[in-house]
């Protein structure tokens, strides 16, 4: 037998599956999520595995969406040394790099910073020629310093990355093998400033993705599973554990995109709205032939202003811990929570905190604990409490939506308890089974992709060729990634005119996907 | 009358701006974008970068400038999605200065933006700082719009050339156009050649033509409604009220987004916003057309407000304004109209950048007029 094993960390749980090959769930736990992340995921594993008792060495697959890189932006703990190097002179140098930046984020992170000569125009043409020889004089000043991680951008790279490239090539001649480079273009896209943000952050990540494979991997083997690990990202799909070390920053939001490509899975809608209750919060997200839809605007992480792809979510402070209570006459719901101290706290667990889980089994949406131990509840309470969740959930769907027709929406996340069968705007309302772990299953299931992001010119190459070949790049993109050729399809595709330029410029950008290669 | 040029009053003579002036008037600069004239960010920190460096941004009152001094403004032309990744130099406007300067045997006293909308509103900013010279505190448009020749000091008769254009690699075309709008033509295909986009410096005037031409008080506009979003954010009371009462403007709807439909024309990004009513204005329906800029508003198939009044959509609970590219469904917001310069309100005002310039065959009537007949 060839299983899975998909595991997830959630803001609250972090929670486990196993699946066969023909994706069953066999087996899945939960387990507190611990700050320092990879407790609470060893607590997982070893439940799911103990609780099963599946012989471990049949699990060939693990799947790993860990918020490691996050949590180390956000607080600001085991960054990397790193330098950053900014190809471009002489334009650019009005804004140097790490500008706008946190104060602590910046005296960690701009230790090393140099601005060198290059860079593209629009149309592929050179700024300027890369200054070589001054790389190379950095290079060997870098030496010296215990560099760990290099952040390299030039600009325009999305159209012509042959400096970024170039310049690498230099670090790596000169510098151990050791350290990482990050180059801009394979993680953002048009806009210098917030792809050389998310390429700083990332060369700042590198050391924590690292160690939390390697803890990982290590864990597996001890528990006699010896898999092969892959780490999911934020658009759906899977990274090999080496990718995921040298581009950590794509596992950001990866968890909120494992519930959607799960909830898709489970319910095997492609085009749905996912509402995912968790402990503490909600994440909406909208599917778009089975994978999530990317935002369209900057996405500050940690206070970085950065460009790189995420999913489109709206976040609600409602989870199935969070606390209601009575201010003047208005009922509040959230966004304090008791998270996973949910199953001590909630009145029908025998505590004495009133939580939403307490209120939608007052209302007998859900059978659950003691029930006697809410009935006392005063019914006008508990409508208005009812009315509150359900109106928090229907503007979230409603501001997620791209049009008024009614959508499917798939409830998923062990919160989505709390929600009705009705709700407005949606055309049905689906409650896959297994929805408590959707999470994990969409880790277990996540395929491999491959992206091409770039500006063409179709004065030179017309549309079709221009098109054809970022297709093939796709491709090729997936299948060097693991994918299976019989498999792979392209997922999307977006051609984006550029206004005011000439020469027809247009951005493309194609993503293929397909299932691991057996 | 709460129209821009009665705000000249209260503006101070001369002051330098810190650090939170300039993320004010950035994000003031988007109110007065009307939903165009690109994002203020790069020339926001640029700005800021100036100041690090230990430059001084200093505002300067229009009526102080003498009357023969040289003034030029500044201001970036060309693709926004390159200046967002070509950034600047920082010396390029400082060349097309100097070459100015030079052609015209006088040295530059100040600088000021031609459109106080959007990122032309923060460049002569970092470029007063450079240069050591004070930034007017007033511009050419008192908002946003798309072409070169939209400019009040177009209307006066300043001439837009002999204007100078840089990029960073110290290349300065110095151009003489036979007129205004051969001068947005050339000017257009010089930038294609820079690589997308060009630093400029464009209409030339003394300091009697600026005050003649110029709407004064706008940059200082610009950062009171950055204030006004900020501190009700703070204080938490209505972010729009704040607005309203510092532009003078009018809550044209309330609404939300129910239908957004684009079009990519001869390079401009056209379409059209739906909204219905939320609230007060349930059962209503409010129709924004745009071109780049919002240039009209039609509430239940009468026109409210029409370019060149200002037409804006802010964010229903930040008051944040929203640019045309990112309306979408489901998006809430509020709409506002704030009476332009009464400069654009003359014939030869309306003639340049009124209804029937982008295209509507109807009158130009004020704001505040269309405003008194109810809501």
């Amino acid at each position: 037998m060839t299983l899975r094993l998909g595991i997830d960390v959630g803001g609250t749980n972090t929670d486990a599956v196993i699946l066969d090959e023909n994706n069953s769930v066999l087996a899945k736990a939960k387990s507190p999520t611990t700050p320092d992340v990879m407790t609470g995921i060893l607590n997982s594993l070893e439940k799911v595995l103990s609780e099963s008792g599946i012989d471990p060495s049949e699990i060939k697959y693990a799947m790993l969406g860990t918020t490691h890189a996050t949590n180390a932006i956000v607080e600001r703990k085991n960054l990397a040394e790193i330098a950053i190097i900014r190809i471009g002179k002489p334009a650019t140098l009005a804004i140097a790099p790490l500008t706008g930046w946190p104060e602590d984020l910046r005296e960690n992170l701009g230790k090393h910073v140099y601005i060198v000569q290059g860079g593209h125009e629009y149309d592929g043409r050179e700024i300027a020629p890369l200054d070589e020889s001054e790389l190379k004089r950095i290079a060997n000043e870098l030496k010296s310093k215990n560099i760990e991680a290099i952040a390299i951008s030039s600009v325009f790279s999305p159209v012509n990355s042959e400096h970024e490239e170039k310049a690498a090539e230099i670090f790596q001649e000169a510098l151990e093998d050791s350290v990482a480079i990050t180059l801009s273009h394979e993680i953002g896209s048009i806009g210098l400033l917030e792809r050389e943000n998310a390429a700083i952050l990332n060369a700042a990540v590198t050391k924590v993705m690292k160690n939390a494979v390697r803890g990982f991997e290590d864990a597996l083997e001890e528990k006699g599973v010896h898999a092969k690990l892959y780490i999911t990202q934020n658009d759906g799909t899977l990274m090999s554990a080496d990718y995921a070390v040298k581009y950590p920053v794509l596992t950001i939001a990866s968890g909120p995109t494992n519930s959607l490509r799960g909830a898709a899975f489970l319910s095997n809608e492609k085009n749905a709205i996912v509402v995912d209750v968790g402990g503490t919060t909600s994440d909406i997200g909208i599917l778009v032939n089975g994978f999530p839809r990317e935002s369209a605007v900057a996405v500050e992480i940690g206070g970085v202003r950065t460009n790189f792809r995420m999913p489109d979510l709206i976040s609600i402070g409602l989870g199935g811990g969070s606390i209601v209570s009575v201010e003047r006459d208005e009922v509040r719901v959230g966004p304090e929570s008791v998270g996973y101290r949910i199953v001590e706290e909630a009145l029908i667990f025998g505590g004495n905190t009133l939580t939403a889980t307490d209120i939608a089994v007052a209302a007998g949406r859900y059978k659950l604990g003691d029930v006697s131990r809410v009935q006392h509840l005063d019914k006008s309470l508990i409508t208005k409490a009812i009315a509150r969740i359900d109106a928090m959930v229907e503007d979230a769907i409603d501001r997620i939506k791209t049009s008024p027709e009614p959508t499917p929406v798939i409830l998923v996340g062990g919160g989505s308890i709390l929600l009705s069968n009705k709700i407005k705007g949606a055309s049905k309302v689906i409650r896959p089974q297994n929805f408590d772990v959707a999470n994990a299953i969409g880790a277990a299931i996540a395929q491999v992709s491959g992206e091409v992001d770039r500006v063409y010119s179709l004065e030179q190459l017309g549309r079709e060729r221009a098109i054809e070949d970022a297709k093939k790049k796709a491709i090729e993109e997936a299948i060097k990634a693991g994918a299976d050729p019989n498999t792979v399809e392209i997922v999307n595709f977006e051609e984006i005119p550029l206004a005011y330029l000439p020469g027809n410029a247009t951005r493309i950008r194609v993503k293929a996907a397909g299932y691991l290669k057996a | 009358m709460p129209y821009l040029i009665t705000f000249n009053e209260e503006v101070v003579e001369i002051k330098t701006l810190d650090e939170q002036a300039i993320e004010d008037l950035a994000l003031g600069a988007t109110v007065l974008g009307t939903g165009g004239g690109g994002d203020p960010y790069i020339g926001k920190l640029m700005a800021l970068s100036a100041l690090k460096e230990g430059h001084e941004i200093t505002l300067l009152n229009p009526r102080e400038i003498p009357d023969d001094a040289l003034v030029i403004p500044s201001a970036g032309m060309g693709a926004p999605t390159v200046i967002v990744e070509k950034i600047p130099r920082g010396t390029e406007v400082m060349n097309a200065f100097k070459v100015l300067s030079d052609y015209l045997g006088r040295e530059v006293y100040a600088t000021l933006p031609i459109e106080a909308g959007g990122l032309n509103s923060t460049i002569p900013l970092a470029v007063g700082a450079r240069a050591g010279i004070p930034v007017v505190d007033a511009d050419g448009m008192g908002r946003a719009f798309p072409e070169l020749q939209m400019t009040t000091f177009h209307l006066y008769g300043v001439p837009a050339t002999p204007m100078a254009l840089a990029d960073e690699r110290d290349n300065v075309v110095l151009l003489r156009a036979a007129d205004n709008y051969w001068a947005e033509w050339l000017a257009r295909t010089i930038t294609i050649k820079f690589g997308g986009t060009a630093w400029i410096a464009l209409y030339a005037m003394t300091g009697k033509q600026l005050k003649e031409a110029a709407i004064p008080g706008t940059l200082t506009l610009a950062q009171k409604l950055g204030e006004a979003i900020r501190e009700s954010k703070e204080s938490k009371e209505d972010p729009i009220d704040a607005i309203l009462e510092v532009s003078g403007g009018f809550r044209i709807f309330k609404g939300k987004i129910i239908d957004v439909s684009r079009r990519t024309t001869g390079g401009f990004a056209r379409g059209e916003a739906v909204f219905e009513g939320l609230d007060e204005y349930k059962g209503h329906t409010l129709k924004i057309q745009f071109q780049n800029e919002n240039l009209v508003a039609i509430l239940d198939g009468r026109i409210v407000a029409s370019v060149p009044d200002l037409i804006t959509v802010l964010d229903l609970t930040t008051g944040k304004p929203i640019t045309t590219e990112s309306l979408r469904y489901g998006y809430r917001g509020v709409v506002i109209g704030i009476p332009c310069s009464e400069k654009w309100r003359t014939a030869k005002g309306l003639e340049v950048a009124g209804p029937r310039y982008f295209g509507y065959d109807i009158d130009y009537i004020p704001i505040e007029k269309r405003m008194e007949g109810g809501k």
